[in-house]
């Protein structure tokens, strides 16, 4: 199952909408990769609203993504974290420790423009379009 | 009480599986979603150890009753080396595969209940069960 990387300008779209196994997991964070390195992407959402149960493999390798796509260049945004998933993953000793989170994709992507236009990238942010 | 679910785990998408059967099972009972959510995860987390450090094993699930409660019982089973030191491996941070070590720990705060038996070179058993009030669920008991 290959999830799709959108582009929005400047901004990647990327859903998690299925159940993934640990290999899946990690072709998504290498496809993601790939994708900002080659569209030099300045922000990166990653919605999660449909995902139902985010395991320890799951939240590691998304605070890892989220990471090297910060070092990459790109601001990263996790979205729609469902209640029930937040609960679980506090209860488990396992939060998104270094990612921040927004209720919805729309939130997400005003953080992400937000982030970038303070980062001094005013005509990306701004356009929406590189 | 019931019949046992069985899920064989001998390859990677039979963690999703065995989850899926855990959810399943889960919303039939009547149980909330953050309780299904919990036990879901822990499933995934126990089958996922049972795949990583066993190279295989099974993952059973059963509803289960007492006395003004009902519940989910995941017995998860593998021939695989072993668990060297238990108290260790429920230390959160301790991992022997080099990844975070919060799957054992974290599964086991996620259950209510939790039992490890485990023999070097013989496998490991763990029995862990979550509860919900009897008033709660959808089946009579």
């Amino acid at each position: 199952m290959k999830i799709p990387v959108l582009r929005l300008g400047a901004i990647l779209l990327t859903s998690i909408q299925v159940d993934l196994t640990d290999t899946e997991v990690m072709q998504f964070q290498a496809d993601v990769l790939s994708v900002i390195a080659e569209t030099e992407g300045r922000g990166l959402a990653i919605d999660i609203t449909a995902l139902e149960v985010v395991d320890s493999f799951m939240a590691r390798t998304i605070n890892d993504t989220a990471s090297m796509a910060r070092l990459l260049g790109a601001e990263v945004v996790v979205c729609g974290m469902r209640p029930a998933v937040a609960l679980t993953l506090v209860e488990m000793g396992r939060e998104l420790i270094g990612v921040e989170t927004t209720f919805n994709l729309d939130d997400g992507l005003a953080r992400l423009q937000r982030k970038i236009a303070q980062r001094g990238d005013n005509a990306l942010a701004a356009s929406g379009s590189s | 009480m019931s019949e046992f679910i069985r899920v064989s785990i001998s390859e990677e998408a039979h963690i999703a599986e065995a989850r899926r059967h855990a959810l399943l099972l889960a919303r039939n009972l009547g149980f909330s979603r953050t309780d299904a959510y919990h036990l879901a995860t822990a499933v995934t987390e126990l089958a996922a150890n049972i795949h990583h450090h066993a190279g295989g094993g099974e993952v059973r699930l059963r509803a289960v009753a007492r006395r003004g409660a009902v519940g989910i019982e995941v017995v998860a089973r593998d021939d695989g080396p072993g668990i060297a030191d238990i108290g260790l491996a429920l230390r959160d941070g301790f991992s022997t595969a080099g990844s975070l070590g919060c799957g054992l720990p974290g599964a086991r705060r996620l259950m209510d209940e939790m039992e490890i038996r485990s023999e070097a070179g013989r496998g490991t058993w763990i029995r862990a069960c979550k509860w919900i009030a009897a008033a709660t669920a959808k089946i009579a008991c």
